[in-house]
């Protein structure tokens, strides 16, 4: 598949960020002409992984998040990396309803809606080294 | 602040209007908004009107089920009105919607 266009982006693990990733990305894949849905499942699962990095993977503590967007003629590849704890293990973080954190009322819910949002989702971690979500989406699979 | 939280009191139901994006970074502030104003006030019920959302991820469903679990024990009842399809399919997706039902307005929530 031919590259058609890419971004890499770091930003600080602050969580006023979410917003900032989230709307980076939609912008990004706008240049493909998505329908509004489809921009909203990639708003919807990059808050999801940004906001992983910064719970779990930063557990709150300062950090680099680094984002990348690769453009395909009509999909997208999302790759969102923390350096931070990492996850024990992955299988049972991405059950529905499973957290970490039940104190910090979240729902569990990250892992299956990036899952449901997106066409493919695969999640590398590593105890003590970090996170790497990566996520694709294909365009246009609705319109027929 | 890109979130702001309204209230108003139709009988003993609070309805708070959130206008905004819904995300980790500013469903804290509403949840402390909205405890406070549930202490302050004397409603027994909740409604959540979401017209103003545009945008909600997951944390949108910790902040309606964390309202939900404390409502309930003082056997009050919450509802969501006026969802937009995105922040509906995070709430269907979740089972929310099996403990708090979504209503088109508000009149609606009231009545059931």
């Amino acid at each position: 598949m031919e590259i058609i266009n890419e971004f890499k982006l770091e930003f600080l693990s602050k969580s006023n960020n979410e917003a900032f990733a989230r709307v980076v990305a939609a912008a990004f894949v706008s240049q493909l002409d998505p329908t509004l849905e489809e921009v909203a499942d990639i708003k919807t699962a990059v808050s999801e992984a940004v906001t992983n990095a910064i719970i779990h993977g930063y557990e709150g503590k300062k950090g680099t998040i680094k984002m990348s967007c690769t453009l395909y003629e009509s999909s997208v590849d999302i790759e969102i990396t923390d350096e931070g704890r990492g996850i024990e293990d992955v299988e049972i973080a991405r059950q529905p309803m499973f957290t970490s954190k039940p104190d910090l009322e979240r729902s569990g819910m990250g892992f299956t809606i990036m899952e449901s949002f997106m066409d493919k989702l695969e999640i590398i971690s590593e105890i003590g080294k970090g996170t790497t979500v990566k996520m694709s989406k294909t365009f246009g699979a609705q319109k027929k | 602040m890109v979130l702001k939280v309204k209230f108003s009191n139709k009988g003993n139901t609070l309805i708070a209007s959130i206008i905004g994006e819904m995300d980790h970074h500013t469903a804290d502030y509403i949840r402390d908004k909205i405890d406070g104003e549930m202490i302050k006030s004397s409603s027994k019920n909740i409604v959540f009107d979401f017209s103003k959302v545009g945008f909600m991820d997951s944390s949108g469903i910790g902040l309606v089920m964390g309202r939900y679990k404390n409502i309930s024990k003082l056997n009050g009842k919450t509802a969501i009105i006026k969802a937009n399809e995105q922040v509906r399919r995070i709430f269907e997706m979740s089972g929310v919607v099996k403990l708090v039902p979504i209503y088109d307005n508000i009149d609606e929530a009231i009545r059931s």
